[in-house]
């Protein structure tokens, strides 16, 4: 029943226009299943296919969709402790149990197909494979809604994170750098958005002025919204708010780069609900609006982007975003960049001008008081630094402020406009949404 | 510690043959006259794969910046942890950039801003790989 996605659903080029479904799509519900540090291999409750059922069910409910109206799927099939790990993310080979979990597909892994046989769907017309991260799923499911080839789309994205350190072993093991790896892994970086992102960030510093540890109220500013986010995983491990004491005294991974300026990998689910802003009027939750969606893959000109590059592609991101949503800097209310690691959020700032941020002025925005409850709410939902790295935070913290259901987080200042991600400056997506449809 | 060999391709093969002869060759777009590296089977300016050629350049370059390696994933290199990596730009077209570990620099004291110059450091027997020290 899974289909090809071969319509063109990317906005992923300069000048595009305003999108042509502005306002035409909602987005009417949203699950989250509990966020775990792992999964311990064993327990079939807690596995990343129980957990996206969760997820799934969540969202419908919400709603008030039943199975049976859901005709289109759209679900991330790689779990993100895998990916550039290669082998290094593999588990052990195991025995499987009984079904729907005698696969990989329901316990490291979902996709469309696995979750139709497991939850029963039979209306399922649009369910692509080999899809993109949640950054890109949530402009592709608007896509599909607004052309049509679908009406009401749950958009799933399954996080797995199972025993051992990230990314440990298989070809960062080796003593053998191949493909691309040849051009990095002799002295010393195995690839990441860590090392993509540390250079410029230390060129930002000697450029603009300020230094590392600048980032300080921002990281702790997310763990502070992460702790008023009752599904994320700070709030529900009780991790406390670090100090900028903590945070100045905290372990280096690649020096200037710290313990928390990284997000926490986790297993969890986070589900989605896109319709029609006409359904959307029957169903019983309150529809927040697309207005736009955009995609990037800049090419890196050389063996590492620099601080030129890097505000080039988020100066074209913004200006993608705005132009395709018909809105401004100044008509932004909700901002939530990505945070996976804290060294980029200042580039996206500074490139959207958030509140009249430019570049160069970052840190001392974050100095300022960004709280929830003030002034500049800047990055509301605590992101990934304040929840795990769910990647999802930015969207739902979205969806809530723009419903004013967002409880001990809701910012005080207008909430009808939000702009939300799953992006590095590179590659990745924006999402810009409405609590009206123009 | 020794660090990660490269294993060449056939795209890298002159390249890193070139190395090996201690010499630094990059593609240039005969079209654009613009260097490019690492190589691509096209140049990224013209998308044109027939103007490349591979051409020698001056060893010479600056440090952009540099970050200290205290916790990597590179079993090969934990042995060598805290070391330093930093960003080489080439003098001859800044818009390139390597990598570099600066031999002989102890970790944390990389001089950022400083002119460094072309070395080579053998990785395996008879693997060169291109590394960059601070000018005298
Ligand atoms: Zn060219």
């Amino acid at each position: 029943m899974t289909s090809s996605n071969n319509f063109q659903w990317r906005r992923d080029r300069d000048g595009l226009g305003v999108w042509e479904h502005r306002g035409k799509v909602a987005v009417v519900g949203y699950g989250h299943s509990p966020v775990d540090r792992r999964w311990d291999g064993v327990n079939l409750d807690t596995s990343l296919g129980a957990y996206t059922i969760m997820a799934c069910e969540k969202a419908m409910e919400q709603a008030g969709v039943t199975i049976d109206q859901v005709d289109g799927i759209v679900c991330c099939d790689s779990h993100i402790a895998g990916g550039s790990g290669g082998s290094a993310s593999n588990w052990a080979p195991r025995p499987y149990f009984d079904p729907p979990y005698d696969s990989e597909y329901g316990i490291t892994l979902i996709n469309a197909q696995w979750l139709i046989n497991a939850m029963g769907f039979k209306n399922v017309r649009f369910a692509p494979t080999g899809v993109p991260t949640i950054g890109e799923m949530m402009g592709m499911a608007s896509q599909a809604v607004g052309d049509g080839v679908c009406n009401t789309c749950l958009v799933i994205y399954p996080t797995g994170n199972l025993e051992g350190r990230y990314r440990r072993g298989g070809e960062n093991a080796d003593d053998f750098a191949r493909g691309a790896r040849q051009w990095t892994v002799p002295w010393g970086n195995h690839g990441g958005n860590d090392f993509i992102n540390i250079f410029p960030h230390n060129q930002y510093c000697l450029k603009y002025g300020g230094e590392h540890d600048d980032l300080a109220p921002f990281v702790i500013n997310q763990h502070k919204n992460g702790m008023l986010t009752l599904w994320g995983f700070n709030y529900n491990h009780g991790i406390e708010p670090i100090s900028v004491e903590d945070y100045k005294t905290s372990r280096y991974i690649l020096n200037p780069l710290r313990i928390w300026d990284c997000d926490r990998p986790v297993n969890a689910s986070a589900a989605y609900l896109f319709t029609t802003a006409e359904r959307a009027q029957d169903m019983k939750s309150q529809p927040v609006y697309v207005l736009n969606h955009s995609q990037h893959n800049f090419r890196f000109r050389t063996t590492q982007p620099d601080l030129d590059e890097v505000e080039m592609w988020t100066d074209r991101q913004a200006a993608r975003m705005y132009e395709g949503a018909g809105l401004g800097p100044a008509d932004v209310d909700i901002f939530n960049p990505y945070d996976g690691y804290s060294i980029m959020t200042q580039f996206f700032l500074e490139g959207f001008q958030w509140h009249g941020v430019k570049r160069g002025d970052a840190f001392a925005f974050y100095a300022g008081d960004i709280s929830v409850k003030g002034p500049h709410p800047f990055f509301s939902s605590g992101g990934n630094l304040g929840n795990g790295r769910t990647r999802s935070a930015m969207y739902t913290d979205s969806i809530e402020q723009l419903r004013g259901t967002a409880g001990d987080r809701q910012v005080t200042v207008r909430a009808e406009t939000a702009l939300c991600a799953f992006t590095t400056p590179s590659s990745g997506g924006w999402l810009m949404l409405g609590k009206y449809q123009s | 510690m020794p660090k990660v060999i490269p294993v060449p391709d056939e795209l890298s093969q002159p390249f890193w043959d070139a190395v090996n002869e201690r010499r630094l060759v990059l593609q240039n777009c005969a079209a654009c006259d613009k260097l490019q590296y690492p190589p691509q089977a096209a140049c990224q300016v013209c998308g044109s794969a027939d103007g490349l050629e591979w051409k020698e350049v001056e060893g010479k370059g600056h440090v952009a910046t540099y970050i200290v390696i205290e916790d990597g994933r590179l079993n090969r290199r934990m042995p060598d942890q805290p070391y330093n990596l930093a960003l080489v730009t080439l003098d001859q077209d800044p818009t390139v950039n390597f990598y570099s570990n600066l031999p002989g620099v102890p970790a944390y004291q990389a001089p950022v801003g400083a002119a460094v110059e072309l070395t080579f450091e053998e990785v395996a027997p008879g693997q060169l790989i291109h590394e960059w020290r601070v000018a005298q």
